[in-house]
């Protein structure tokens, strides 16, 4: 019964994301990362093959963009985020680390708190929309693993992110 | 000379460094900016008095780069000395007073016995025509840069009545290569930055390298585990220890001023704060409990509280905290960041990376006068640390694609770099006093 409930709490949950992500695409130009594809059934059959890691659109998205000292999730990323608790939901095994970094700026220590902040956002809100906290791990590097070396705004903007790194595909 | 010493260090690198030839590099030394206030000293070659050939480290301009380095000394350019005494007998001070030298070094090696040299050296008042010191100093050849430093101390010592840093040591953080291919190395250099040494190579990121009192060990930050933990390392075994690996950030270690506590920040109740660990028992207290990001702790001299940076406030600021615990207060109101705190100078000065907009300098914030000096002209400029004595603050900047490290004097007017060609260097942390 109680779990009859969670599932249907957290269906309701990745219907409710996938549809703010439809809200926040239609005035924009399409950004970046697909948006999920239909606002499917939830059903426990399951939308997601195991394969769909490497192919699926959406899934084959795994970093989340940060503004400079923020942690929350900018409304671009929702449909990224929905579609990994989903892929998470269907597959309790599945295992994620959730990797949070910051940029340059500012003193190493404090950036592993920030880049920790980022992953515990990320990880709140994959359990909020279906995930399990037993699937998720936190790691921070801090700015200890840029991906762009340079000393401008474009570089930094690429380094505060959290990679969704697979640990377990089912 | 010099030349040979820098190429040997080179190849010593290259042998620890093994197949990774890349970074195999060397510090190189720049003085960027000259001070007006200092005192003109001239430094005259020692003369080498022994049998067989010189040692290949020339002490006497150790002596020279030392005290140029430190901001307090204007030295004489070798160009510029005309006589060469090599004892008082020798010394004609109407040439120094013309030269309007206020000091004069001289000085002279000999064998000792055993392979081992004595170097003699003598420091002068040149207006009173004084001798104010006259000592001997013995080591191996291998050990001369050791005696020079020594003697640079001594000289610094005599004329300003403060212990000099130079025989010291500093510890810094290396990374080579891009993504998975990064390199990362823990160093321990003199203070000048030769002589690196290998403490600890990894393929996944080192960070927050802090000596113990004693300049024994080192505790440190390391990634190997796949996330970060703290390690405490032996420097003369090489044996180290696994401090802290609990969930979450293991960072931000710390000695207590009389090596038997560690402070850390760790973030597995939630968010980072800071604890201090009892080094004898294991132990560890939670002294800071907030919601907030609390990391960076550093002991006041006394051990009574510790300094550290949090975000409680909305940015980080520092703050102080006894040790015993209980409410932190707020210490910086100026600038939008202040982070990553030195203390020095019984407390009464504390160094930090100020940011204000993108721009983030070295500052020094002093608690008598509540004045605060920015002492680095960076725009990326982080992780101070001051000398045991206070008189040079050691600091990592970005300059083009590399880090580097810059040593400032504390009044920010003379500047040293400390390159790494070649590769990421960061992170430095000076040593205490070495016992002599």
């Amino acid at each position: 019964m109680k779990n009859t409930v969670r599932i249907l709490f957290a269906a309701m949950l990745v219907a409710g994301l996938g549809a703010c992500a439809k809200k926040a695409v239609k005035p924009a130009p399409a950004p970046e990362p697909a948006p999920v594809a239909e606002p499917a059934p939830m059903t426990d059959t399951g939308k997601y093959k195991v394969g769909d890691l490497d192919t699926d659109s959406c899934l084959r998205q795994r970093v989340i963009y940060f503004d400079l000292d923020r942690t929350e999730i900018k409304p671009e990323f929702q449909a990224q985020v929905a579609c990994h608790a989903e892929y998470l939901r269907q597959f309790p095994n599945a295992r994620v680390t959730l990797e949070g970094h910051a940029d340059e700026r500012g003193t190493r220590e404090y950036n592993l708190g920030l880049g920790e902040r980022r992953g515990n956002a990320v990880a709140g809100a994959l359990s909020a929309a279906g995930a399990s906290s037993g699937q998720l791990t936190v790691v921070s590097y801090g700015e200890e693993r840029p991906v762009d070396r340079g000393h401008d705004e474009s570089a930094w903007s690429k380094n505060r992110r959290v990679e969704i790194v697979y640990t377990s595909a089912n | 000379m010099r030349n040979r010493t820098l190429i040997r260090f080179g190849l010593l690198l290259l042998l620890f460094a093994g197949a990774n030839g890349a970074w195999a590099q060397g510090l190189t030394i720049e003085i960027n900016d000259g001070s007006r206030t200092a005192d003109p000293i001239a430094v005259v070659p020692f003369a080498f008095e022994g049998a067989g050939l010189p040692p290949e480290t020339d002490v006497s301009e150790i002596v020279r780069a030392d005290l140029a380095r430190s901001g307090k000394f204007f030295t004489l350019a070798r160009r510029d000395i005309v006589e060469f005494p090599t004892r008082e007998s020798e010394v004609k001070f109407a040439t120094w007073r013309l030269l309007k030298q206020n000091y004069l070094v001289v000085g002279r090696i000999a064998d000792a016995g055993d392979g081992a040299l004595r170097v003699e050296f003598e420091l002068f008042d040149v207006a009173r025509q004084s001798r104010m010191i006259g000592l001997a100093i013995s080591g191996q050849r291998t050990a001369m840069r050791d005696v020079a430093h020594q003697i640079a101390d001594l000289i610094y010592e005599k004329i300003l009545g403060v212990r000099g840093a130079f025989w010291t040591r500093i510890a810094y953080v290396t990374s080579v290569g891009l993504g998975q291919n990064t390199q990362y190395a823990l160093m321990v250099a003199d203070s000048d930055g030769f002589n690196p040494q290998v403490v600890v190579r990894s393929r996944e990121p080192l960070m927050s390298p802090a000596w113990s009192p004693d300049g024994r060990r080192l505790a440190y930050v390391s990634f190997e585990r796949g996330n970060s933990s703290v390690y405490l390392q032996d420097l003369s075994t090489g044996s180290r220890e696994l401090i802290s690996a609990q969930k979450g950030i293991n960072g931000g270690p710390a000695f207590s001023p009389d090596g038997s506590k560690l402070a850390l920040n760790l973030s597995y109740a939630g968010s980072p704060d800071i604890y201090v660990m009892d080094l004898a028992t294991r132990k560890s207290t939670k002294l800071t409990n907030h919601f907030a990001i609390d990391v960076e702790a550093a002991w006041m001299p006394d051990g009574r509280s510790l300094v550290f940076t949090s975000d409680r406030s909305g940015k980080p600021q520092l703050y102080e905290v006894s040790a015993a615990g209980g409410d932190a207060s707020r210490l910086t109101f100026q600038g939008q960041y202040n982070a990553r705190a030195t203390i020095c100078c019984d407390g009464k000065k504390i160094a930090m990376a100020q940011g204000n907009g993108n721009v983030y300098r070295i500052t020094v914030f002093d608690r008598t006068t509540g004045t605060y000096t920015e002492i680095s002209p960076g725009n990326v400029d982080e992780s101070p640390s001051f000398a045991p004595n206070g008189s040079m603050v050691l600091y990592a900047a970005t300059e083009g694609p590399r880090g580097v490290l810059y040593a400032v004097s504390a009044d920010g007017r003379v500047r040293q770099r400390l390159v790494l060609a070649d590769g990421d260097v960061r992170e430095p942390a000076w040593g205490p006093f070495r016992q002599r």
